[in-house]
């Protein structure tokens, strides 16, 4: 589905026209992401978060297979295979940099696109089924990049997989059982590390059909906009190709340029020194943390030291920790403002930039940082902050907050005055 | 013309249910029971194979263990803690009232009859898994004088019991006899 006054494939030349007929694949790439996607005119940089994150994915499947070509899962070789890779293999030491760090790039423009989400209430009513896709593809990613990690089984490899399934050892009744069958082992060992291999390399291409799902279900309201303001003529949009292609080629250039810097220039700077130790069952790394795109979670998990009524606090850190993702899938419910961009909400706003986003820093930090005070103390805080936000705030200020004036439309909104808002009342498009 | 035909049928049976409904119900159930049939292999080929159940049961001489010494042994992969208790240690743990603890446990409880002083337990944290320090020389014991575990701040007293942070459990004690009173049997 489109708007009316998208532009229609025309194929030019026999070829095409025959493909046209039989298999029409470059109809539905220039519907989907070519001049036939009527886009809102008044995107700014925040969208190009959508199309970096599928550039990411394209990346880390690339360097992936090539690193799958080269490495071995076994555990009595794996951490060797891991250091051929990175001195014998010719570019090897670059396809692996390229992947570790990819993942990071990964994670760090799907945050940005998640908070452009967030402020601009992109899971609002009609997108809430992209919202919805979006946290299904986080999840996998989450699940992808540990499994990853637990790789090269180095000692962070070994002990992240020891500790990450322990976390399935805390659900009451079943979590032992249920921990042992999913490391094959009473320990990581050999079982875990070739399944976590099998599974690494099957979820990519499973993210893959669900963005998929994200961008079909993206294309029947069309792209949100800066304003919130729904599309209702066809002066509020431009064709995503040129106008969207030109800007997002000049988003990936820049982001290339900051992956690059990073990728040859600090490889290693976003990963840790323990991981080129070879695994050992005996000894735990002094202070494990998980990778940085983990941490606002992990402090979550680490911040419940007491138990809670009759559930231990170990149980009650693992669902916090799950439950701070899952209370997303509930986001275009609990924020119940017909308003939708955070431009036009003044109280939002304040609890946006004032509240969310401190309490994120503060998880971040202290997630990556020892298991003490007053580290402890400050997670706590920040995770009951985090979890008010969405489940008290939002709706309260949903309910109270009386929004700014919206412009008329995207059209007016850019140019200050809209000739349809005089000339046409009611548009036939709306 | 069809809903005719069927009418018809079931007017010949002289009841509600129809073959075809009968046949229907059959076979999708037939299918269901395959299906999940074939799902328990899927299931249990994740489970511990017969080489990882194989080594469920080591033998340790403990004989060169002086009190106050421990060492790190390997049983199912995972380390276990093997503690010889000095007579302090082992009045630190009593002189603990036990239903004060978050698990309660008495060091009797958990160590075998007359040998109190051979403590033996998992070196696995009873939070995330991780192993604590203590066993080693040298290694901090933590605020209790047993184990400490550097992940998430659990310390555990002279009979490994949790007694500070975030752990739920006591370090496990696993099945274990003596042998003799050299050798000690884990599993």
């Amino acid at each position: 589905m489109s708007f009316p006054w998208a532009n229609e494939y025309k194929p030019a030349f026999g070829l095409t026209q025959w493909l046209d007929e039989k298999l029409p694949l470059p109809r539905f790439v220039y519907n989907a992401v070519g001049a036939g996607y009527p886009v809102p005119r008044n995107l700014n940089y925040m969208w190009n978060f959508g199309v970096l994150a599928g550039f990411c994915l394209v990346l880390q499947i690339v360097t992936g297979v090539i690193l799958a070509m080269h490495y071995a899962p076994n555990a009595l070789v794996a951490f060797d295979s891991t250091e051929h890779i990175m001195r014998d293999v010719n570019w090897g030491w670059m396809m692996r940099y390229a992947h570790a760090n990819g993942a990071s790039a990964f994670f760090v423009v799907v945050y940005l696109h998640i908070f452009r989400g967030f402020f601009y209430s992109s899971y609002k009513a009609p997108r809430e089924m992209i919202w919805l896709l979006g946290v299904v593809i986080f999840l996998l990613m989450m699940a992808t990049a540990f499994m990853g990690y637990v790789l090269p089984w180095g000692q962070m490899s070994f002990w992240g997989a020891k500790v990450i399934t322990g976390l399935f050892g805390a659900i009451p009744v079943v979590g032992e059982p249920l921990q042992i069958w999913l490391l094959g082992g009473f320990a990581p060992d050999n079982a875990a590390l070739n399944r976590f291999f099998s599974l690494h390399f099957l979820l990519p291409f499973v993210i893959a059909g669900v963005i998929i799902l994200h961008i079909w279900a993206l294309h029947i309201p069309g792209s949100s906009n800066p304003t919130g303001v729904e599309v209702k003529a066809e002066s509020d949009t431009v064709p995503f190709h040129p106008y969207y292609t030109a800007k997002d080629g000049f988003g990936l250039g820049v982001f290339l340029l900051i992956y690059c810097a990073i990728l040859f220039f600090a490889p290693n700077a976003l990963g840790h020194p323990d991981n080129y130790i070879p695994a050992n069952p005996l000894s735990t790394p002094a202070h494990i943390v998980p990778e940085w795109y983990f941490w606002p979670f992990y402090a979550i998990l680490r911040a419940f030291t007491y138990d809670f009524f009759f559930i231990p606090a170990k149980l009650m850190g693992v669902l916090a920790m799950f439950g701070s993702i899952l209370v997303w899938f509930f986001l275009p419910w609990l924020d119940t403002s017909p308003v939708r961009s955070g431009h036009y909400r003044p109280l939002f706003r304040k609890f946006f930039w004032f509240g969310l986003i401190p309490t994120m820093a503060i998880l971040f930090y202290c997630g990556g940082a020892p298991a003490e005070e007053p580290f402890v103390m400050l997670s706590q805080l920040a995770s009951l902050y985090y979890f008010a936000h969405f489940l008290i705030i939002l709706p309260l200020v949903s309910s109270i907050e009386k929004p700014e004036p919206l412009p008329f439309s995207i059209t007016e909104a850019v140019l200050g005055k809209d000739e349809s808002a005089v000339l046409n009342a009611n548009p036939a498009a709306a | 013309m069809a809903e005719q035909a069927s009418i018809d049928t079931s007017a010949e049976a002289g009841e509600g249910v129809r073959r075809r409904d009968f046949i229907n119900i059959a076979a999708v159930s037939f299918a269901g029971v395959g299906g999940a049939a074939v799902l328990f292999p899927l299931v249990s080929q994740m489970a511990p194979s017969a080489d990882v159940l194989a080594q469920s049961s080591t033998e340790i001489d403990i004989s060169a263990i002086t009190p106050g010494q421990a060492i790190k042994a390997v049983f199912r992969k995972q380390p276990v803690f093997i503690r010889n208790l000095t007579p302090a240690e082992i009045a630190a743990a009593d002189k603990v009232d036990a239903s004060s603890l978050r698990d309660p446990q008495t060091l009797e409880e958990r160590t075998k009859e007359g040998k109190t002083n051979w403590l033996i337990t998992m070196g696995v944290c009873t939070h995330l898994g991780c192993v604590p320090l203590g066993a080693g020389e040298g290694e901090v014991k933590g605020e209790f004088g047993g184990y400490f575990c550097p992940c998430h701040g659990s310390h555990y007293d002279t009979a490994a019991r949790i007694r500070k942070g975030p752990a739920p459990k006591n370090l496990e004690v696993p099945e274990y006899s003596f042998i003799s009173d050299a050798v000690v049997k884990i599993g």
